[in-house]
C-alpha cells in the first residue's frame, strides 16, 4: 500500500494509458452506429470530456473549500491545478462539440443553445480565475481570493448541467434523462469506459503537474538558502 | 475520405493535439527543473 502511494503517478498514468487504449478500440470496433452515423463516435469522447471538466472544477472547489476551512498547506495549489486541468478539458468541450455541431447543425456554434451558452460562460468564469490569482502577489492574500473565486464559479455546474433539462425547446442531443441512459448496453458500457479513461488521463495529469510545481517550490525554498 | 469521418477524425486528433501539447509544456517544465537543480548541486559542491 505504502509502495502504491508512492508511485501513485506511474500507476495512474499507467492505467488512463490502458483504459484510454480500451475506449478507442470499444468505440470503433464494439459500439454499434445510430441514427446519427459515423459523427456519433464524437460523443465518446465529447461527454466524458465535458463531465471530466465539471468534476475538474468541484475538485477545485472542494480544495478551494479545505484550504478556507482547514487552512491545509497545498490545498491552494491543489485547487490551482484543477481548476487549471478543468480549463484545459473545457476548451477540448468545446472544440470537440463544435466540430460535432458543424457536422450536425451545419453550424459551429449556435448562441441560441443555452447549454452551449452556459458552458462557454462557465469556460470563460474560471478562465478569468487565473486574471484574478495572478493579478495579486503571491501569499495568503492570493491563496484566499482564489479560494472564494472558485467556490463561487462551482454553482454555475448545475445550472449548466440542468440548462438543457429546463428548456422547451432545444435540438443539442440528451444522452441521459430521468428514465437513464438513452443508449443501447454496448453503447452505454462504452460511454462508461471513456469517462474512466477520462477521469484516470485528468488524475494522472494532476498528479503530474502536482508533482512539478511541488520540486519547483522546493527547488526555490533550497535556492534562497543557499544565497 | 468522407466527410463524416473527417469530422471524426478531427475531433480525436483534437484531443490527441491537446495532450501531446500538454506533454511538450510538461517537458519543458522538467527541463528547467533539471538545469535549476544543476546549478543548486555546483553551489553545494562549490560551498563544500
Amino acid at each position: 500500500m505504502e509502495t502504491l502511494r508512492q508511485n501513485r503517478l506511474p500507476v495512474v498514468a499507467a492505467a488512463a494509458a490502458a483504459l484510454i487504449a480500451l475506449a478507442i478500440v470499444l468505440v470503433f470496433f464494439y459500439a454499434p452506429l445510430d441514427e446519427d452515423g459515423l459523427n456519433q463516435k464524437i460523443f465518446y469522447f465529447h461527454v466524458p470530456i465535458a463531465l471530466t471538466a465539471y468534476a475538474c472544477f468541484c475538485w477545485g472547489a472542494w480544495k478551494a473549500i479545505v484550504h478556507l476551512w482547514k487552512g491545509k498547506p497545498g490545498a491552494d495549489l491543489e485547487s490551482y491545478v484543477a481548476i487549471h486541468h478543468g480549463v484545459i478539458f473545457g476548451a477540448m468541450t468545446l472544440v470537440t462539440g463544435s466540430i460535432w455541431a458543424r457536422y450536425r447543425w451545419g453550424h459551429w456554434w449556435l448562441w441560441s443553445e443555452r447549454q452551449l451558452v452556459l458552458f462557454l460562460v462557465l469556460f470563460l468564469f474560471y478562465s478569468a480565475y487565473f486574471m484574478l490569482r495572478f493579478s495579486v502577489e503571491p501569499g495568503p492574500q492570493r491563496a484566499n481570493l482564489s479560494a472564494v473565486y472558485a467556490i463561487f464559479g462551482v454553482v454555475l455546474i448545475p445550472i449548466s448541467f440542468l440548462a438543457i433539462r429546463l428548456a422547451n425547446q432545444y435540438i443539442h442531443p440528451v444522452a441521459f434523462n430521468r428514465h437513464g441512459p438513452q443508449m443501447s448496453g454496448s453503447q452505454f458500457f462504452t460511454f462508461c469506459v471513456c469517462l474512466a479513461a477520462m477521469l484516470a488521463l485528468f488524475a494522472a495529469l494532476y498528479q503530474l503537474e502536482l508533482a512539478g510545481k511541488r520540486v519547483d517550490a522546493r527547488l526555490r525554498e533550497l535556492r534562497e538558502l543557499l544565497t | 475520405m468522407s466527410t463524416e469521418e473527417r469530422y471524426v477524425a478531427a475531433a480525436y486528433l483534437v484531443v490527441f493535439a491537446v495532450v501531446l501539447v500538454y506533454l511538450v509544456v510538461i517537458s519543458a517544465k522538467v527541463a528547467r527543473l533539471e538545469r535549476t537543480l544543476g546549478e543548486l548541486v555546483e553551489k553545494v559542491r562549490e560551498r563544500s
